[in-house]
C-alpha cells in the first residue's frame, strides 16, 4: 500500500489499471472469501466474542450475570459480550462476517433462511441433540431451523401479547371478556373514545419497520391466513391478507387508532400506553414489566395482559418473535461457542431468568415454581406459543419486508387501496423470491 | 468543491512564479522532490486507506455478490448498473435525494445570505451574535436528528404544542407519518443544522467586498436590491460557488440524519440514495448491486458539480 | 434568529411537558450511572470521542500542513491533479468503501479500536485540511519567507517560522472544522464500532434515540452534553473561521 500512494502521485491513471488488473490476477473471489480449510473448531478453550442484542428480553445486566455463572464452570473460557440495537443488529452481523469477529451471534427467527444460505452462521445440526427437538417448543425451533437443518438454539420463545389498562376498560363497563376478539377490542375502543377517556384508545407499531409486519403477521393469523402457499409464493392479496389489512386501515379512519403509530416503533407504542395516552396495545411479553416500572410508566398496577384477541376466524395464533444464539461461520472457536450457547440455552439457565424471557423447554410451562414468577404473562403466553404464525422464511427475507412494509403503509396512509398495495406488495416480492 | 478550488487554485498559480525568479529546471526538480515528501504523509494518510477499498468496490460492482462471505460470484459485467437503472425504486429514491439537495441547499443559500447579511452589520453585540449562531451548527448530526425527531413527535411534540397553543392546529399532527412531509420534515432539520456553515462561507465573502464600492454604489443612488445584485452578489460568485457544491456533495451522500430521524420511512418516503445503497449492500446482502449503486452515486455527483459550475460560469456574473 | 429558537425549544421542553423531578436526574444518571448502565456507556462514548476527535485533528493538522505548503509553494508536475485527485475522494459516498475497510481494519486487529477510527477518519478530514490550509498559505505574501531564507532559513524552517505564524487564523479554522468533521463522523464509528471501547458518542446516542425514543429528556440531556465540546470549540474559534476563510478559501 505504501508503495501504490507513492506511485499515484506520478501516474494516476497508470496506477488504476495496474491497481484493477493486480487484483484481478491474484484470482481469489472478489468478496476476499477463501475456501481454506483452516481449523474452525479450536480446543474449546480461549476467549470468545458474543453479539446481544440490546432492548427487549434479556437485558444486559441478565447476560452479563449468565456469563459469569458460565465463566465459572468453564474458567478456560472467556467471554467478551457485545451489545447492539435490534435495529442495528442484522447489519452488524453482516458487516463483520467475513472477519469472523464475532463467535456467538444473536438471531431473531427471520434470519436463519437468510444467513443459512449465505453461509454466514454455523450449521450445527450434528451437535444438535435429537431430545431437545421434543423437549423444545416447536415455535421456539423455527427460529434456529432453515430447510430441516439446525443453524442454532432458540434462546427464548417471544411473541406478541395483547395489553390493556384495566381501569380504563373497566370505567366504560366493559370485561376483559370483551376482549377476546379483535371486534370486541374496536368495541371497547370505541366507548372509551366516546367517553373521552384517551383519544386514541389503540397504539400499534406501525413505523417502517420490521415491528409493523410483526403486527401485520398477527392479524393475518386472526383472519386465518399465511404468508406464504404451499410453493412457498406469497398469497397475501386474496381473502385474509386484504381484510387484515382493510381491517388496520379502518381502525385509523375510525379514529381508534392513533395516527401517528405510522411512525411507532414497540417502544413507542409501550410508552405510549405507559404514559396513560392509550388504552390497548398489541406488544411483546417484556412490556408487561415496563408497565409496573414506577420509574417509567405512570399505570403501573393498571396494566393487564392476556392472549391476543381473535379474529372472525376464531383463531389467534401468534407472531413468532422468537431469538436463537448462533456460531459465526468463522469462527475459529467453534467447540467453545457451542459451550457457551449450551449453557446459555440450558433450561436451568433460561428458568433462572424467566422474568425477562420466556423459556424454550416445554417443561417449566408446568413447573409453579418457575411459572410463579410471572404468573400473567406465563398464562397469556403459554396459549400463544401452542401456535405461531411465521413471517416467510426466505433467503432475501429483508427485501421483501421491506416491501411489505412500504406497501402496507401505502395503504394505511390511504395512498393505494389495501387490495392494490397488496398486489403490488405480492407481485414486487414474488419477483424477488425468483 | 474540488472544482471550484482547484479553478482559485489555478488562477493565484501564477503567484509564485510571477514573485519568485523565474525556476530553472533543476530548481524545478528539487522542489517537485521536496513536495513529493512534505506531500507523502497525506498521501500515505488518504490513500492509504481508501485506494484498496475503492477498486475492491469498483470490481465488487461488476460481479453477483450476494453474501459477504460468498465464495461462488459470477461476474455479471454490467448487469448491476444495467439493473440499477433499471428499477423504479431507485429512480424514485433518486428523485427524492434530488428534491432533498435542491431544496435543502437553496434554502440554506437563502437563509445563509440573509444570516451572513446579519452578522456582517455593524451591531454592537457581533461577537455573540455569532456565537449563538455557530450554535446550530456545532451540535452533532446524531444529536440535532433525535431533537427535531423529538420536535415532531406526535404526541409530546413542541411543534404540535406550539402549533395548537397558538391555534394554528387543531389537533396534534403525526409530522412524520406522511412520507412528503417527512421528507420536508427532514430537510428543515438539515437547513437548521448547516444554514449556519453556509452562512459563514458567504460572510467571508462579503468581509472580502471592498467599502468603496458599497460607496461607489451609494453615490449612483442605486438602491439596496441594485446594489444587491450589481454588487454584492457578482463579489460572492466565488463564496457561493464553493457552498454550492460541498452542500450539493453533502445533501447527496446524505445518511446519518436519515438513519437517526426516519430510518427511510414511511412509505420509503425518507429514502435517498445513499440510504438505498446502504440497505441494498448490507440489509439485502446485494453487495455487488450495492456497489453499483456507490459508484452511480459518484456518478452523479461529479455531474452535478460540473453543471453548477458551468452554469455559474457562463451567467454574467462571471468572477470565476 | 430563527436558529436559536429550536434550540430554546429543546432545552425548555422536558420543563415544560415532563414533570421537574426529572430535570436534573438524567445528568445524574449520566454521571454516576454504575457499570452496565446508561451512563457508563455515555462516559465512555466521551471518552472515545474525544480520543478519536483530538487523534484526528492533530494528525490531519500535521499532515495537512506540510501537504498544504507544497501546494501552496513548491511548483512540480502534477500539481493541479495531484490536488483535484485529494479534493475528488471527497466525492465518494463512505458506503463505497465500508466493507473493504472493515476487512483491512480487521485485517490489522484495529476493529473496535480507537486507532482504526482515527485512521479512517483521518482521510475523511485531511482533504479538507489540505483546501483550508493551501489557499490560505498562498495569500500570504512570498517576500516574508524570501527575507527569511536570505537569512539562510532552510523551507522547512520557514514553514515553522514563518509561514504558521502568518497563517493563524486559517490554522484555526482548519482545526475547527476537523474537528466538527471528526466528532460528528457517522457510518465508520457505526460499522466499525461496537464495544465501549471504541464506540463514539453519535452511535451511542443513536442507540439511546432508539431505546427510549419518547423519553426525549434523556436523550436531550445526553445531547446536550455531547453538544458541549464541539461547541465550545465552535465558539472559541469561530472568530477566525471568517477571516480564515475570507483571506484563503473563498478569495483564493
Amino acid at each position: 500500500m505504501i508503495d501504490s500512494t507513492k506511485r499515484i502521485h506520478r501516474t494516476t491513471v497508470g496506477f488504476a489499471l495496474l491497481a484493477s488488473a493486480a487484483l484481478m490476477l491474484t484470482g481469489c473471489s472478489v468478496t476476499g472469501a477463501g475456501t481454506s480449510t483452516s481449523n474452525y473448531e479450536g480446543d474449546g478453550t480461549g476467549t470468545i466474542n458474543a453479539l446481544f442484542m440490546k432492548q427487549a428480553g434479556y437485558s444486559e445486566s441478565d447476560v452479563a450475570a449468565m456469563i459469569k455463572g458460565f465463566e465459572a464452570k468453564n474458567p478456560k473460557i472467556t467471554v467478551k459480550p457485545t451489545f447492539v440495537a435490534y435495529e442495528a443488529l442484522h447489519d452488524k452481523i453482516v458487516t463483520s462476517a467475513p472477519a469472523g469477529t464475532y463467535d456467538v451471534v444473536h438471531l431473531d427467527v427471520i434470519w436463519p433462511a437468510d444467513f443459512a444460505s449465505k453461509g454466514i452462521i454455523t450449521d450445527v445440526t450434528k451437535r444438535f441433540p435429537d431430545s431437545w427437538k421434543t423437549d423444545m417448543l416447536g415455535g421456539a425451533l423455527t427460529s434456529a431451523e432453515y430447510k430441516g437443518k439446525y443453524y442454532g438454539v432458540p434462546w427464548g420463545p417471544s411473541t406478541k401479547l395483547f395489553f390493556f389498562n384495566k381501569d380504563m376498560v373497566a370505567a366504560v363497563g366493559a370485561s376483559p371478556s370483551d376482549l377476546t376478539t379483535w371486534n370486541g377490542v374496536l368495541t371497547v375502543a370505541k366507548k372509551i373514545k366516546d367517553a373521552g377517556i384517551v383519544k386514541y384508545p389503540l397504539a400499534w407499531s406501525w413505523s417502517q419497520s420490521e415491528a409493523l409486519v410483526c403486527d401485520y403477521a398477527q392479524l393475518l393469523g386472526a383472519f386465518g391466513g399465511q404468508f406464504t402457499d404451499a410453493s412457498g409464493k406469497l398469497v397475501i392479496n386474496k381473502g385474509a391478507g386484504v381484510e387484515a389489512l382493510a381491517w388496520m386501515k379502518k381502525t385509523i379512519d375510525d379514529g381508534l387508532t392513533d395516527p401517528a403509530s405510522v411512525t411507532f416503533l414497540e417502544d413507542d407504542a409501550d410508552k405510549s400506553m405507559a404514559a396513560g395516552k392509550t388504552a390497548m396495545e398489541l406488544n411483546w411479553e417484556s412490556t408487561f414489566r415496563d408497565q409496573n416500572d414506577p420509574s417509567i410508566s405512570k399505570i403501573v398496577g393498571q396494566a393487564a395482559v392476556m392472549p391476543t384477541p381473535a379474529g372472525p376466524s376464531g383463531d389467534h395464533p401468534g407472531v413468532n418473535g422468537s431469538m436463537a444464539l448462533s456460531i459465526g461461520a468463522k469462527s475459529t472457536h467453534q467447540l467453545a461457542a457451542w459451550k457457551f450457547i449450551e449453557y446459555m440455552t440450558s433450561q436451568s439457565v433460561q428458568e433462572e431468568f424467566v422474568k425477562s424471557s420466556m423459556t424454550n423447554w416445554k417443561s417449566s410451562y408446568t413447573k409453579t415454581d418457575v411459572t410463579v414468577s410471572n404468573p400473567d404473562v406465563f398464562k397469556a403466553a403459554g396459549v400463544a406459543y401452542d401456535t405461531m404464525v411465521l413471517r416467510p422464511q426466505v433467503p432475501n427475507y429483508n427485501s421483501v419486508s421491506q416491501t411489505l412494509q412500504v406497501e402496507i403503509q401505502n395503504a394505511l396512509l390511504g395512498k393505494k387501496t389495501p387490495q392494490q398495495a397488496m398486489d403490488d406488495a405480492v407481485a414486487t416480492a414474488n419477483a424477488n423470491l425468483g | 468543491m474540488s472544482v471550484a478550488s482547484v479553478k482559485t487554485v489555478e488562477k493565484s498559480e501564477m503567484h509564485p512564479a510571477q514573485s519568485g525568479k523565474p525556476a530553472g529546471p533543476r530548481k524545478r526538480e528539487k522542489q517537485g522532490r521536496l513536495a513529493f515528501w512534505l506531500l507523502l504523509p497525506a498521501g500515505l494518510a488518504v490513500f492509504g486507506v481508501i485506494i484498496y477499498p475503492i477498486f475492491r468496490t469498483l470490481i465488487i460492482s461488476f460481479f453477483q455478490v450476494n453474501s459477504a462471505l460468498a465464495t461462488d460470484t459470477p461476474f455479471v459485467g454490467v448487469d448491476n448498473y444495467v439493473h440499477v437503472l433499471g428499477s423504479a425504486s431507485f429512480w424514485e429514491s433518486m428523485g427524492r435525494t434530488l428534491y432533498f439537495t435542491l431544496l435543502s441547499t437553496a434554502l440554506e443559500l437563502a437563509f445563509g445570505l440573509i444570516v451572513a447579511g446579519l452578522l456582517n452589520a455593524k451591531l454592537r453585540a457581533r461577537w455573540l451574535f455569532r456565537a449563538v449562531v455557530v450554535i446550530p451548527w456545532a451540535i452533532p448530526t446524531i444529536v440535532n436528528a433525535a431533537m427535531w425527531k423529538g420536535i415532531f413527535s406526535a404526541q409530546y411534540g413542541a411543534l404540535n404544542a406550539l402549533l395548537t397553543q397558538l391555534g394554528i392546529i387543531k389537533e396534534y399532527q403525526a409530522w412524520l407519518g406522511d412520507p412528503t412531509t417527512a421528507l420536508n420534515m427532514v430537510v428543515l432539520a438539515d437547513v437548521w443544522k448547516t444554514t449556519p456553515l453556509v452562512a459563514f462561507f458567504l460572510l467571508a465573502g462579503l468581509t472580502s467586498i471592498p467599502a468603496e464600492l458599497y460607496e461607489a454604489a451609494k453615490l449612483d443612488r442605486a438602491r439596496w436590491p441594485r446594489i444587491f445584485r450589481s454588487v454584492v452578489l457578482p463579489m460572492l460568485v466565488p463564496s457561493i460557488s464553493i457552498v454550492l457544491v460541498l452542500r450539493t456533495v453533502e445533501a447527496f451522500k446524505v445518511f446519518d440524519i436519515i438513519y437517526a430521524m426516519t430510518r427511510g420511512g414511511p412509505v420509503n418516503g425518507t429514502q435517498t440514495v445513499a440510504y438505498y445503497a446502504y440497505t441494498t449492500a448490507f440489509s439485502d446482502q446485494n453487495f455487488g448491486v450495492g456497489s453499483a449503486l456507490s459508484y452511480i452515486i459518484v456518478v452523479v455527483i461529479l455531474a452535478l458539480s460540473a453543471i453548477y459550475l458551468r452554469l455559474l460560469r457562463r451567467s454574467e456574473m462571471s468572477l470565476l | 434568529m430563527a436558529s436559536v429558537t429550536p434550540q430554546r425549544v429543546l432545552i425548555t421542553t422536558p420543563l415544560r411537558w415532563i414533570p421537574d423531578t426529572f430535570d436534573f436526574s438524567r445528568y445524574g444518571q449520566i454521571f454516576n450511572g454504575g457499570a452496565d448502565s446508561v451512563g457508563a456507556t455515555f462516559r465512555a462514548a466521551m471518552m472515545n470521542s474525544a480520543v478519536v476527535a483530538v487523534g484526528t485533528v492533530s494528525i490531519s493538522m500535521v499532515v495537512g500542513i506540510l501537504g498544504a505548503y507544497a501546494f501552496a509553494r513548491l511548483r512540480f508536475r502534477f500539481r493541479r491533479a495531484t490536488l483535484m485527485i485529494f479534493l475528488a475522494t471527497y466525492m465518494l459516498p463512505q458506503i463505497a468503501l465500508l466493507i473493504p475497510l472493515y476487512l483491512i481494519l480487521n485485517s490489522l486487529g484495529l476493529l473496535d479500536t480507537t486507532t482504526g477510527l482515527i485512521l479512517v477518519d483521518c482521510a475523511l478530514v485531511i482533504p479538507f485540511v489540505l483546501w483550508i490550509l493551501s489557499n490560505y498559505f498562498m495569500t500570504i505574501p512570498d517576500e516574508l519567507e524570501e527575507a527569511a531564507r536570505i537569512d539562510g532559513t532552510t523551507r522547512l524552517g520557514a514553514l515553522f517560522w514563518v509561514v504558521l505564524p502568518a497563517a493563524r487564523p486559517g490554522i484555526f479554522a482548519a482545526i475547527m472544522f476537523s474537528f466538527l468533521l471528526a466528532w460528528d463522523e457517522f457510518m465508520y464509528a457505526l460499522i466499525f464500532t461496537s464495544s465501549d471501547a471504541a464506540k463514539t458518542l453519535p452511535v451511542a446516542i443513536s442507540e439511546f434515540a432508539g431505546r427510549y425514543t419518547t423519553d426525549f429528556g434523556l436523550v436531550a440531556a445526553g445531547g446536550i452534553l455531547a453538544a458541549l465540546p464541539p461547541l465550545i470549540v465552535a465558539i472559541i474559534f469561530q472568530r477566525y473561521v471568517v477571516s480564515g476563510m475570507a483571506a484563503g478559501a473563498v478569495k483564493g
